[in-house]
């Protein structure tokens, strides 16, 4: 793998998970650099979300190292909330807190964890909703909201705490197809604006709109990576090849 | 509405007019809360009873004075209990082995004496135990020259406990096992997501906790801590044991006293079935509303 330089902003080294006995990642290698859009594809429990569950810590790597902006997590590392800050992370099943209006659910971690005060943190999440395409549904709670709205609506409360990372966990796969495109569409200007984006996802669509690197996985490991073009019309692998057969068959 | 199931299932696509379904004599028969007559009947009685026999009338006044106790002693232990069970419920959950297992100690040792049996070893045992250990801690800080803390302490003597604060300190320590539980499983019911939410946004656990998951864990438990608060109104009758005058100990001192046990314990049932029938309703009521406007 490419040493990494300045500007790696995620850098994994030799990534072992273990669940248990069961191995999700095997010794996975990769830097993302800065600006950069990284797209995950790969079988079902070939690890990818384990993956991107360690660059923000939600799971502990077994061993190897994960560095994000020169830091490098650990389970000691009190810093682990102000890293995590930086990192925006969008769920399969949005995770929106249904107590809360959605202008309340943008508000919360930017004053809790920022220290924003009330008006400006409104003020930005409303900034965030305007972005997202959803201003009129500042004061709906996520259960009066489609899937589409509520998916714009976990992006636009990742986005408020202006991360340096963005990670989503194919967030397209829980909604209906005609929310799809709402979602990607903000995915999509998202990337144009030079954010830094690791995504799983299996929209071939967005990849190669969007990604400079597309990321095959299988069975804990990066089986194979390049440019969308080399991966989805010139794949070397044969695990690659059945997969992205399959997928496209459907 | 438990009775749908003997309902014939309506088609789908049938007109809406026939959805709304008549009920029938037998099943407004069947789901008629008879059992409110008998109520009824026992309030009616009683008050018959109170207006027109004048040793009734003078059981209740005599009783009634307990009434007070009884409520105060209730609504502080209940409160203590509270913050005792959140404490307890949130240690049953922690990562931190000895926290987890301490939590887990204080649940299991309560749960394993009978109410009775805590209430008189916490008030004339535990209590009087610790603060013997105040004392020694109090001549101690005070021989190492801390005397301005210390000599308070040395200073404590056995009664500064007085039985009614002891009844409540044993009733609040026996609720917030019970509560703990409800709390743990309050917040076990809420998705792992939210908390995984909170956590990526940089939220510690603490805050994650505070604002995300206990806010949606203690309304969904809000009908269940409804519940164990008729359950203590109830308990609190043990605390006549340690001669706090709660209406239980009123009522026993006035049989004693004038033989007039009939009197003297129909009227204390009765004052017991009146408050907690009116929690009880009131519990309900709030368990309807949080289903009417529960957005999920
Ligand atoms: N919390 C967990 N506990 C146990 N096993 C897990 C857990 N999370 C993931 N796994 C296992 O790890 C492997 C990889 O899972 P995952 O990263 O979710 O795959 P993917 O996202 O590619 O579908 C799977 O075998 C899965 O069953
Ligand atoms: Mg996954």
């Amino acid at each position: 793998m490419a040493t990494a330089g300045n500007k790696a902003i995620i850098d994994i080294r030799n990534l072992h998970k273990y669940f248990g006995s069961v191995q999700a990642l095997r010794g996975v290698n990769l830097t993302v650099e800065r600006g950069k859009v990284v797209v995950i594809v790969g079988p079902s429990g070939s690890g990818k979300s384990t993956l991107l569950r360690c660059i923000n810590h939600l799971e502990v790597e077994t061993e190897g190292e994960v560095w994000v902006d020169g830091k490098r997590l650990n389970e000691k590392n009190k810093d682990i909330n102000s890293i995590r800050a930086e990192i925006g992370m969008v769920f399969q099943l949005f995770n929106l807190f249904p107590h809360l209006t959605v202008l309340d659910n943008i508000i919360l971690a930017q004053r809790v964890v920022r220290g924003r005060s009330k008006d400006e943190a409104a003020q930005v999440a409303r900034e965030q909703l305007k972005r997202v395409g959803i201003p009129e549904k500042a004061d709906s709670f996520p259960g009066q909201l489609s899937g589409g709205q509520q998916q714009r609506v976990a992006i636009a409360r990742a986005l408020a705490m202006n991360p340096k990372i963005m990670l989503f966990d194919e967030p397209t796969s829980a909604l209906d197809p005609e929310m799809i495109k709402e979602v990607l569409d903000v995915m999509l200007a998202l990337a144009k604006e030079g954010m830094t984006m690791v995504c799983v996802t299996h929209e071939m669509g967005f990849a190669r709109a969007a990604a400079d690197e597309v990321i095959f996985m299988d069975n804990g490991l990066i089986v194979e990576m390049g440019s969308p073009a080399d991966v989805f019309n010139n794949p070397k692998e044969e695990r690659t090849k059945l997969f992205l057969s399959q997928i496209l068959a459907h | 509405m438990t009775h749908s199931s003997d309902i014939e299932p309506i088609p789908p696509d049938a007109p809406l007019a026939a959805k709304v379904h008549k009920r029938s004599l037998q099943e407004r028969i069947d789901e008629f809360p008879w059992w409110m007559g008998g109520v009824f009947v026992i309030a009616v009685g009683a008050f018959y009873l109170v207006t027109t026999q004048a040793s009734f009338g003078e059981a209740l006044n005599f009783i009634r004075i307990g009434i007070g106790i009884t409520i105060t002693t209730t609504l502080y232990a209940y409160s203590i209990a509270l913050v005792l069970g959140l404490i307890a419920g949130l240690g049953r959950i922690s990562r931190n082995v000895v926290i987890r297992n301490l939590a887990t100690l204080y649940i299991e040792l309560v749960r394993g004496i009978p109410i009775l049996v805590l209430i008189f070893y916490i008030a004339l045992v535990a209590v009087p135990d610790s603060l013997g250990i105040f004392k020694t801690l109090g001549a101690w800080l005070d021989s190492i020259g801390l005397d301005f803390i210390g000599g308070p302490l040395a200073s404590i003597n056995n009664d500064a406990i007085p039985l009614n604060v002891r009844a409540i300190i044993a009733l609040s320590v026996t609720y917030g096992a019970f509560l703990a539980e409800i709390f743990r499983a309050g917040i076990q019911s809420i998705g792992q997501g939210q908390m995984e939410a909170a956590r990526s946004l940089g939220m510690s656990y603490a805050q994650a906790m505070r604002y995300v998951i206990l806010p949606q864990a203690i309304r969904n438990v809000l009908p269940a801590l409804g519940n164990d608060f008729v359950a203590m109104v109830k308990d609190s009758s043990l605390v006549s044991v340690l001669a706090v005058r709660d209406i239980t100990q009123v009522a026993r001192l006035y049989a004693g006293r004038t033989f007039r046990f009939r009197e003297a314990y129909t009227i204390l049932a009765i004052l017991y079935l009146g408050m907690t029938l009116i929690l009880s309703v009131l519990v309900r009521v709030l368990e309807r509303r949080l289903h009417g406007n529960s957005r999920k």
